[in-house]
């Protein structure tokens, strides 16, 4: 399936682009996306590992664009809920994936779960599910 | 000196914003912090990078999320005897309200504090701490197990 144009935007809100997030690739209800190492976002100034907070953006990110790419369109979304669970930090240089799969659908409610991962999918640095109601109303994209 | 020991210097000097300095996202994200009665409060006044939805303008709720993390991260610095840095075990935020173009505040409690697991609950507020803009619990990992043979 090829890449919605929307979801080039998705990725466009001001903090997504400070961050730098990228759309990798883009499948019926899945999306990944790429978060690129920067030294602004390092969390511990020691072990120089990306920040939490800098991950979860990613999540969130994604799991909102899989959940557009699934529906087909930007009807708006609004996250109910996100849970993180970190299996084991980031190696410090390494880019960061996310791919998030919209695995239910309902009138108001879309769920999404996340697999975040540097180079292998099969070690995950962390994993999420996200919770979203839907909008009747477009996202808008500049 | 390393980390745990530069940061128990912070404390020492009582010098909150060089915690923030100390942290590269925190700065990112635009953190400022504030000792009252021996507690440091986290704020984030509106940026305009912090946007995840323009029209609104709401701001992005990753944002929201990380800034909570480390306002947890940091409660628990200031708090606790530190062996080593907490480490974020897992991280769940609910969203209440749209984070506006205004400037937010949170405040961290420390639920459970054991030798090698702390939870902590999370809330965060604009104008209205009666109305928070969402509610997180995290657990951290406070020192690591020995390697079991």
């Amino acid at each position: 399936m090829s890449v919605h144009p929307f979801l080039e935007k998705m990725n466009q809100t001001p903090h997504a682009k400070q961050l730098g997030i990228q759309l990798v690739s883009a499948e019926k209800n899945t999306v990944t996306l790429k978060l690129p190492f920067n030294d602004a976002i390092i969390g511990d100034p020691i072990s120089r590992v990306i920040h939490g907070g800098a991950i979860t953006t990613l999540i969130d990110t994604a799991s909102g664009a899989c959940v557009f790419q699934a529906q087909d369109s930007l009807r708006a979304l609004a996250t109910l809920d996100l849970r993180v669970d970190y299996s084991r930090p980031a190696a410090t240089g390494e880019d960061v994936h996310a791919v998030a799969e919209c695995y239910q659908m309902t009138h108001s409610i879309a769920f999404s779960r996340v697999t975040v991962f540097t180079t292998d999918i099969k070690k995950p640095i962390a994993t999420a599910l996200a919770t979203f109601m839907r909008s009747n109303k477009e996202f808008p994209v500049g | 000196m390393n980390l745990v020991e530069k940061i128990n210097a912070i404390k020492e000097n009582q010098d909150d914003t060089a915690l923030v300095e100390l942290i590269p996202y925190a700065n990112f994200i635009g953190v400022q912090t504030k000792l009252v009665n021996g507690n440091i409060i986290s704020s984030l006044p509106f940026k305009e990078s912090n946007v995840g939805n323009p029209a609104i303008p709401a701001l992005h709720g990753g944002a929201i999320a990380g800034f909570m993390e480390n306002a947890a991260l940091f409660h628990l610095l200031w708090q606790i005897e530190l062996i080593t840095i907490p480490k974020i075990i897992d991280f769940s935020i609910d969203y209440l309200l749209p984070g506006r173009s205004e400037c937010s505040y949170s405040q961290c409690e420390i639920i459970r504090l054991g030798r090698r697991i702390a939870l902590c609950n999370i809330k965060t507020w604009q104008d209205n701490d009666q109305q928070p803009i969402a509610l997180a619990r995290a657990h951290f990992l406070l020192s690591e197990n020995d390697p079991v043979k």
